[in-house]
């Protein structure tokens, strides 16, 4: 069943520069993607990707000068960008939750753990303070937090960064949300710890039948903890599909390059197209995005490429790709 | 066999939080680095890497232990003597934004350390710097622009080019790749790669991406809040870990390959604090196969099965009982 569709996002970051010219970032360019209940999908890419931005615009939390321009966002069938604010405000949290970056900065500094995780059941389920706590308690012990009856009191600086982000985890899992959305959940983390975490939301997913979104740049967490994968690259999905179809096969020339630029692959010494900079959102050039760089770009690539399927639900979006 | 560059023998660092409150940052640590060797050291927050890392190029002094470099006694070395012998040694840090003066051209930059170290004329010292430039793949125009104006992968390559300048015999380079994006990432590991073959300098890459230094080093110290668990060549670190603390980390590592088989081992807690730090083994609070007296004795650094490349601080070895149990493999 398929939970989230989205279909042809594009968000803009649309500001005046010093010289009073309007300045148009495209940040996201058509993103369409869908997750299915149960699964895990990874959305990986570089720094300036859009990766975050998309989890943001799917949530409705973009500020000025971030406008989204076109596309829908399908939530079981509801389109989450055309809702009213009153309407998204009852299901995120509730039925979406999203883990954010930094954990140690998400957390009201002034409220203690247990504090923060009654409210945010009592918000949107209601029920008693002494049915909230119960709930509470159980969840941070599902999350492998020892003694969670006394860790209830404890205060957002008093925690680790593992802990910390379990915190957060078991924050968006208190309303049993239908979808978790976790931005960079281990990035920070120590990897015996990333690893904890990791299998908490593996389990979790397994267990409960609900869809996550990972969005990560470690191809490791995507190699080993999602079953699909999309690959981002100036604001679009360059390359999509199950996760070991797209590493077995990497097709985009972009998703080959960032495949071949893990350890695994690394071969030092070999001759290779050097990663630059991040894209220039603000010029970027018709058609392909990764033209510029693309050692077999040729004249048709200023034309938007056509998504190209590959089986199995593998497609790339390359005019080089033949079927 | 060629002499070490940089030999370390328990070395000791401690801060003083305040009168009472030590911070036991590194516990009595050994290693060395031949000319032309990588030595790769892991561990992870709070373990002590960046501490020796800047304690072996006296950025620190340190408390305890010694440190030789090409056969001298550095350890308590006065500043004014450790200054000449900076030039020999140099230091990568992991962020490049914040280690470059902003206000400063890229091409000065690069002369910064000619001008402290060499007596080259202006003209040499111009040459020197678009020599060092093209050596580490920036353009020659970008020598006239800022840092603001260049990119992480870039300033990266300028923090290079700056330590190589006057022919180090030993670089730190500490977490150098961390803060960049994999495909930046590759060039960077080229052109480390390319300079060790080239220079022969001694490396120490100092990262917790295991990734990374499987990559790039011939040995690997593997640290626990301060103190060494294991010291082996890097295959056999990989392949045959033989502390339990350096199993389980070993294997929370994630290949970039869905088809590895990941053993793992999880481990339960976390690392305890190096103001208290327990007696005995360190990490006998979180291992699944320790006894009563991990708690109480300290392991000795000792060979694992008489190989003395190989070297691993545990009292369970011996004893044949060091493998930690492994979950099934959990994926798939």
């Amino acid at each position: 069943m398929t939970l989230l569709r989205v279909e042809d996002l594009h968000t803009h970051f649309i500001a005046r520069n010093l010289d009073n010219e309007i300045q148009v970032a495209k940040a996201l360019n058509g993103v369409s993607f869908s997750l299915d209940a149960g699964r895990i999908l990874g959305l990986v890419g570089e720094t300036g990707a859009g990766k975050s931005l998309t989890a943001t615009s799917i949530m409705g939390l973009l500020r000025p000068p971030a406008r989204i321009m076109g596309g829908r966002a399908l939530f079981q069938g509801q389109d989450l960008l055309a809702m009213p604010d009153d309407d998204l405000n009852a299901l995120r949290g509730r039925d979406i939750a999203l883990v954010v970056q930094s954990p140690k900065s998400s957390l009201d500094p002034l409220s203690r753990i247990g504090d923060q995780l009654i409210r945010i059941r009592r918000a949107h389920r209601g029920g008693s303070v002494a049915e909230a706590r119960d709930k509470a308690i159980a969840m941070l012990g599902s999350l492998g937090i020892p003694d969670p009856a006394r860790r209830m009191r404890a205060w957002p600086h008093e925690l680790s960064g593992g802990m910390a982000q379990r915190v957060l985890i078991a924050l968006a899992l208190m309303n049993e949300p239908q979808l978790l959305i976790a931005d960079e959940p281990t990035t920070g983390l120590d990897v015996t710890v990333q690893a904890q975490i990791l299998d908490l939301l593996r389990d979790l997913v397994r267990r409960t039948g609900i869809g996550a979104m990972i969005i990560t740049h470690d191809l490791g967490v995507v190699a080993h903890y999602c079953d699909e994968m999309a690959v981002m690259y100036a604001g679009a999905i360059v390359e999509s599909g199950p996760v070991r179809q797209v590493f077995r096969r990497p097709t985009h020339p972009y998703t080959v390059n960032l495949i071949g630029a893990t350890p695994e692959r690394l071969r030092l010494g070999a001759t290779r197209t050097v990663g630059g900079p991040p894209p220039n959102l603000r010029a970027l050039p018709p058609g392909c995005p990764y033209q510029d760089r693309c050692p077999q770009a040729g004249a048709d690539c200023t034309t938007i490429p056509p998504d190209v399927a590959l089986g199995e639900g593998h497609v790339a979006r390359c005019h080089r790709v033949a079927a | 066999m060629t002499a070490p560059v940089l030999e370390v023998e328990g070395l000791v660092k401690h801060f003083d939080v305040s009168r009472q409150v030590k911070v036991h940052a590194v516990n009595g640590v050994s290693f060395s680095i031949r000319e032309g060797e990588t030595l790769g050291v892991v561990g992870e927050s709070g373990s002590g890497k960046s501490t020796i890392g800047r304690s072996v190029i006296r950025l620190l002094a340190p408390t305890g232990g010694t440190i030789r470099f090409r056969g001298r006694d550095i350890t308590n070395l006065p500043e004014s003597a450790c200054r000449p012998l900076r030039a020999e040694m140099q230091m990568v840090f992991q962020d490049p934004w914040s280690a470059l003066n902003p206000r400063i051209r890229i091409g000065d930059l690069i002369a910064e350390p000619l001008k402290l170290h060499t007596k080259l004329s202006a003209a040499e010292r111009r040459d020197r710097v678009e020599a060092l430039a093209i050596r580490v793949r920036l353009t020659p125009e970008l020598l006239t622009r800022y840092p603001a104006e260049l990119s992480g992968g870039q300033l990266q390559r300028v923090c290079i080019a700056r330590a190589i300048a006057t022919s180090p015999k030993l670089i730190v380079l500490d977490e150098p790749t961390s803060s960049l994006d994999l495909s930046v990432r590759a060039g960077i590991l080229d052109l480390l790669a390319e300079l060790k073959a080239e220079t022969g300098a001694a490396m120490m890459f100092i990262s917790h991406d295991l990734g990374t230094v499987k990559l790039i080093s011939d040995r690997i110290l593997v640290l626990y809040l301060g103190s060494v668990v294991e010291y082996a060549p890097t295959a056999q670190v990989f392949a045959d870990a033989a502390h339990p603390y350096s199993q389980a980390l070993m294997s929370a590592h994630l290949p970039a390959d869905p088809d590895a088989v990941l053993k793992r081992h999880v481990l339960q807690g976390e690392i305890p604090s190096p103001i208290n730090l327990p007696p005995g083994c360190h990490f006998a609070s979180r291992c699944p196969v320790a006894v009563p007296r991990c708690r109480t004795e300290t392991p000795p650094l000792d060979p694992v099965a008489g190989d003395a490349a190989h070297q691993a601080a545990c009292l369970r070895i011996t004893e044949g009982a060091n493998r930690i149990p492994a979950l099934e493999d959990a994926h798939g």
